[in-house]
């Protein structure tokens, strides 16, 4: 099981939990198993199209996804997924 | 003793002459321009601080004997000594001499012949007696010291918004000596503000933040110039304050303000300390592109549409986070200021408060980012409320370049 780190917008989903395990071979396959455990995840994080919305970043072991294979990153048991809301709040 | 065997100091003197090798502040000046002489000046510090031969070596006389092998090691090493008049410089000639330096001459006339001469001459900019006591513990320390403290004082720095994260960063900067700060913020306080925007008080509410964070900065430290630009930055005005300062702090609460800071920052070659906050949880960067790093479009190229993310307003924040946050921008303006220790440019700090974690992600440049990459497509500052997806609104007001209220 991976690790997934949840923002703090995204905690509701998870009963406020930071700190949730998932699995799946890649970040797609993640992210449904991710909507299965906690349903709603999923359209936070994806367009219509599935694709990741572009105000989301996620990484995997501290690397943003764009930057490796995008949606098709390979994740492994014990690998760090974090999902990186863009939060404007300074004020 | 009896009083016999002294000699008076005008007969010492007399003594040294004879047996001292003296030159002139012209031989000296020969000397200096083929590089044949080191020159130590034994002068006190208030009397180097007014003036000094360029390239001399300051060692108060005090600490002569002890210092000196430290800048010469050659006994053999011309050595010329000066002071202000060339009297205290021949009894420093004689004590190098008795070290065993064969080669040590004493500067006739001193620094005040050499004035005389019209010889030029360096006035170091130093800091006041009150300086040094304010600023002690940091110029204490080698990657601070004297030179960095007089380049925090030197420095502008512009806060974006003087709420949650400007307040901690401004009190901090201005406390370390950060000698000019500029606020931009339109806003007057209200009383939710003070559960976490320590820079106001109670008796602010309602006033203009600008004036209220002046006020604050004022008390805690006179020597920093407060610049209030009460207005919101826009693609009208911003290049115009920004291009004032050396590096901006962002500390808004909104997408628009945040990608409009981030491409006229972008565009005029600013370094940007960046963070934001929500509820438990803070983020803070640096995007600096002039040293090859990312920018805030390379991590969020779009904005989310209206309403998609909540504001502190909406979702709430814990007081102490800006604090927190705020001071770890702050941290990294001075060490920007200073060129010391490992920016965050290219890493995105987390804050986790409930979690009591710190956490770092590698943020990379987008080769395709249209703002900061080689090929980009936004090359002036656009209407960042459309590109947000929200009305676009006419500025009412704006500052001019002196950061005063203009009707546009």
């Amino acid at each position: 099981m991976a690790t997934v780190r949840i923002p703090s917008p995204l905690r509701r989903y998870t009963n406020n939990q930071s700190k949730v395990e998932s699995n799946g071979a890649n970040i797609a396959q993640l992210i449904e198993n991710l909507e299965s455990q906690y349903p709603g995840v999923k359209s936070r994080l994806c367009d219509d199209s599935g694709q990741i919305k572009r105000y989301v970043n996620i990484f995997v072991n501290g690397e943003e996804i764009r930057t490796l294979q995008g949606n098709e990153t390979a994740v492994s048991d014990k690998d760090e997924v974090s999902i990186i809301p863009a939060m404007a709040g300074g004020l | 003793m009896s009083s016999s065997n002294l000699i008076t100091s005008s007969e010492l003197l007399a003594k040294l002459r004879k047996e001292i090798k003296e030159i002139s502040v012209h031989e000296l000046k020969q000397q200096l321009e083929n590089n044949e002489v080191t020159l130590i000046d034994i002068r006190g510090l208030e009397e180097w601080d007014q003036g000094h031969v360029k390239g001399s070596i300051h060692i108060p006389r005090g600490f002569l004997e002890l210092q000196i092998e430290t800048h010469v090691r050659d006994c053999e090493q011309p050595i010329a000594i000066t002071c202000a008049g060339g009297v205290r410089s021949l009894l420093g000639a004689r004590d190098l001499e008795t070290m065993g330096y064969t080669n040590v001459a004493s500067v006739a006339g001193g620094f005040t012949g050499w004035k005389h001469a019209g010889y030029p001459f360096d006035v170091p900019r130093t800091l006041s007696k009150e300086q040094r006591e304010r600023y002690s513990r940091h110029t204490i320390m080698p990657e601070v010291g004297e030179e960095g403290q007089l380049k925090l004082l030197d420095a502008k720095v512009l806060l974006i918004g003087a709420g949650g994260l400007g307040s901690p960063a401004a009190i901090y900067l201005a406390a370390a000596g950060v000698g000019t700060l500029g606020i931009v913020d339109y806003d007057v306080v209200d009383t939710s503000n003070l559960q976490r925007q320590i820079i106001h008080r109670l008796e602010d509410v309602d006033k203009p933040k600008t004036e209220s964070a002046a006020r604050t900065i004022a008390q805690l430290n006179p020597d920093i110039k407060v610049i209030g630009h009460r207005t919101q930055l826009t693609s009208y005005n911003a290049f115009d304050i920004i291009s004032q300062y050396d590096i901006v702090i962002n500390g808004s609460d909104n997408f628009p303000t945040r990608y409009l800071v981030n491409d006229a920052c972008t565009l005029l070659g600013k370094a940007l300390v960046d963070a934001s906050i929500f509820r438990f949880e803070g983020q803070v960067t640096v995007f600096d592109t002039t040293k090859g790093g990312p920018c805030y479009r390379c991590l969020y190229p779009d904005p989310p549409p209206p309403g998609e993310v909540p504001s502190c307003a909406e979702g709430g924040v814990l007081g102490v986070l800006p604090g927190i946050v705020g001071s770890l921008e702050a941290v990294e303006a001075i060490k920007l200021i200073l060129g010391q220790g490992e920016s965050l440019v290219g890493r995105l700090l987390l804050y986790d408060a409930l979690d009591a974690e710190f956490r770092e992600l590698n943020i990379r440049k987008n080769p395709d980012c249209p703002v900061c990459s080689d090929h980009p497509t936004v090359t002036e500052l656009i209407d960042y409320n459309e590109f947000c997806g929200l009305p676009s609104v006419e500025p009412v007001v704006a500052a001019n370049g002196k950061g005063e209220l203009i009707a546009v």
